[in-house]
């Protein structure tokens, strides 16, 4: 019996012995992120850094940024976030992060010494992780994360493309790309891919002509409620995707394509315009080297309003205000953005910096990304953001204009009654 | 038996039952543990306004539940979970059952033809959304179809019959059905085979002595032996079916419109783009009873069926 009792015993040891923590590197600052492409490069610079140092940084990663995502709101349940880690996800949920006490408030680092770290950056890259005064989620004022690198999302068109259907220049104005288009379909070219079965790139490339047509004050008004859907303006934000569509514009299968396919697209020669995010340069050199495209601005609908166009932080990183090891991530970061690391990331990863300094030596097409970063805005700087819920269903109906299963006006209506009845909902937190 | 005896046997009792309940502990903790545990934990937070961070959980009693019920795309998911299940029935086991009876007689190379039928289940569902993306690919370059069917349609001399299956909303859902039944139909063949080889063969001899002809033997010998494991190979299509989402997130994203969206990718959706935790859990707790419920009443009838 006595033996019998332990074999079951060791058993029950053996099972959750697997449930222990693993034993960790104390000495090593832990950093996690999602960025496989930039995962090499990280760890080289680790490499250097602890020659130089005597620091170890060890960078854990987890990809997709999906399963990474979901990582770290679990992780911030157990209380096991490591030293360094990005929060991949809307700004309601950094605040979320920034409340429960788990992001470190880097401002007095970022303004110490004549604010020479916050000099280095781009601003438009700390405003990503920047809370203003009085902000939307009642978080004390401060920056809380270090932008690695910056972004923007505009459209590139194939040079060689555009030349075999006789087009002399990139389109200027919408009026000219949907020329363009038509020119290009009797070729058998295919206009415009893009990853619009990910519903943020619909969204994006919307509020871009959303922007344009109506202004940044008309946008905002709307997404407080102030204006509905249904006015004039954002019917001809939805006809945008009518005239595309009609134009015989949009690749084939277009509103269920990853983007990752649509880069495979555009790398390929499959279409002769693209709409994607600076990061799309490292992807296009990987698939076909021999690629001939350039960058442009989405054509204006409205000729007297500037484009605008989404950017700004890329990746970034936060300090764990409950790690132990607070003052030497803070010090690694500030050596991760100095002028030479950020050049070597940008050559390896051919990723924008963040640090403004370090714009040497880039690709032409990275440097036509560069050069409107001036252009850019992010709903995570936006005074106010669309409820998830209307924006789900302005998104689906860009989708059923796309093919065809709906019209402007209906789609408006649609989105107009989500967002009143969202507007109106009882919520239960304070 | 006397006072003292009685209480011996009674220890003794006891003690072999401890003893065999010993044996049996590490698997009821592991099932309270990971199963029972996390299914009133979910049910727990499906009452409860989260969004997974911070504030913590805040009680809303069943609002989600109330909002669930009227919440319209949900219920269309579910109906398209139903509509692939049922296609997944019908088309997948038929199938299944045709391929199992042909591999079942003498028949030649039946060995190669087991092994091929069965390497669509052990691929990755995602290996297998992305080869059929590829073979449904609407896209043209230089004049040519990139997908293979509209290249070989289009190369046959049927070029009206070139479409974009996945981007059709007449079409979309019906083809993801259709891919999951090519995925799915080789466990059925394995079990309803290994079913089949069960079967007494003097049955089939008895039988065709009384005059049997191959249709009757199928309808009366094959059919009655096989129900319970027939039954078996529904619960499951129904259970992996109404499950299916991988291969949405395959084929065609994040979704046409709502032409294509399943329970779990509502879930998820409530979950990752709403941040809507309590939500998303009141779904899956609903979904969760919607299935179990579902498996009860087959097995209530498996059980009806099973030869006495």
């Amino acid at each position: 019996m006595k033996r019998r009792v332990l074999m079951v015993l060791c058993l029950f040891f053996v099972m959750f012995s697997g449930c222990a923590g693993a034993t960790r590197d104390d000495h090593a600052i832990v950093v996690w992120h999602w960025m496989t492409d930039r995962h090499d490069a990280f760890e080289q610079l680790a490499d250097r850094y602890e020659e130089t140092t005597g620091t170890k940084i060890r960078f854990e990663l987890f990809a997709p940024s999906d399963a990474y995502s979901q990582k770290t709101v679990a992780a911030v349940q157990a209380r096991i976030l490591p030293d360094i880690y990005g929060i991949l996800d809307k700004k309601k949920i950094m605040a979320a992060f920034i409340e429960s006490g788990v992001v470190a408030d880097l401002t007095q680092e970022f303004e110490a010494d004549e604010q020479e770290w916050e000099n280095r950056f781009f601003p438009k890259a700390l405003d990503a992780n920047r809370f203003i005064e009085n902000n939307a989620f009642h978080i004390p004022p401060g920056i809380y994360g270090v932008p690695i690198d910056v972004t923007n999302i505009q459209m590139l068109y194939n040079k060689d493309l555009l030349q075999k259907a006789g087009i002399a220049r990139p389109p200027r104005s919408f009026d000219d790309l949907i020329e363009a288009a038509k020119v290009l379909k009797i070729h058998g070219i295919s206009g415009l891919v893009s990853g619009w079965g990910e519903p943020w790139m619909i969204d994006c490339f919307a509020s871009n002509y959303a922007f344009n047509i109506m202004g940044e004050e008309k946008v905002m008004a709307t997404y407080r409620g102030e204006i509905p859907y249904t006015d004039p303006d954002w019917i001809r934000v939805f006809d945008v995707f009518k005239r595309l569509s009609e134009a015989g514009a949009l690749a084939e299968g277009i509103v269920t394509k990853a983007n990752k396919y649509a880069e495979q697209d555009f790398a390929l020669g499959r279409a002769a315009f693209a709409f994607n995010g600076s990061w799309c340069v490292n992807v296009y050199h990987d698939m076909n080297p021999d690629l001939d495209y350039g960058v442009m601005l989405p054509p204006p609908l409205n000729l007297e309003r500037p484009m605008r166009i989404w950017g700004g932080a890329g990746s970034s990183f936060h300090v764990n205000a409950q790690s132990p090891n607070q003052a030497e991530a803070i010090a690694f970061l500030k050596w991760l953005t100095a002028k030479e690391q950020q050049v070597f990331l940008a050559e390896q990863t051919k990723n924008l910096p963040a640090n403004r300094n370090a714009m040497t030596s880039l690709p032409p097409a990275l440097s036509a990304f560069a050069a409107t970063m001036d252009l850019t805005t992010h709903p995570t700087v936006w005074e106010v953001i669309e409820d998830p819920l209307v924006t789900e269903v302005f998104v689906k109906g860009i989708q059923s204009i796309i093919i065809g299963e709906r019209a402007p006006d209906q789609v408006a209506a649609q989105v107009n009654k989500a967002k009143h009845r969202q507007m109106h909902k009882p919520s239960p937190l304070p | 038996m006397s006072f003292f005896a009685y209480k011996r046997a009674a220890s003794i009792d006891l003690k072999d039952k401890s003893e065999n309940f010993l044996f049996i502990l590490p698997a009821v903790a592991i099932f309270l543990l990971f199963y029972i545990y996390p299914f009133f934990k979910i049910f727990s937070l499906s009452l409860h306004e989260w969004n997974g961070i911070f504030p913590p959980p805040m009680f809303v009693g069943f609002d989600h539940f109330i909002e669930l019920a009227g919440d319209k795309i949900w219920w269309s998911s579910i109906w398209h979970a139903v509509y692939i299940t049922l296609i997944a029935l019908t088309f997948q086991n038929i199938l299944a059952f045709a391929l199992a009876l042909a591999c079942d007689r003498e028949i030649r190379l039946k060995n190669f033809y087991r092994v091929v039928f069965f390497i669509p289940p052990v691929l990755s569902e995602v290996v297998v959304g992305l080869i059929w993306r590829w073979i449904l690919d609407a896209g043209m370059q230089n004049g040519q179809h990139i997908g293979l069917l509209n290249h070989f349609l289009y190369s046959t001399g049927l070029p009206h019959l070139v479409n974009n299956l996945l981007s059709d909303p007449k079409t979309a859902l019906t083809t993801i059905a259709i891919v999951h039944c090519w995925k799915g139909f080789g466990w059925g063949f394995i079990i309803l085979l290994a079913g089949l080889q069960t079967i007494d063969h003097q049955l089939y001899e008895a039988a065709r002595v009384d005059g049997a002809g191959a249709w009757q033997c199928l309808k009366s010998v094959t059919i009655p032996m096989m129900m319970p494991v027939i039954l078996v190979v529904v619960i499951l299509t129904i259970l992996g079916s109404m499950q299916v989402f991988v291969l949405m997130l395959a084929m065609v994203s994040q979704g046409l419109v709502y032409h294509t969206e399943v329970p779990v990718t509502r879930i998820l959706s409530a979950m990752t783009e709403s941040n809507r935790f309590g939500y998303a859990c009141a779904m899956g707790v609903t979904f969760g009873i919607f299935l179990v419920m579902f498996s009860v009443t087959m097995k209530k009838i498996s059980d009806r069926f099973r030869p006495r």
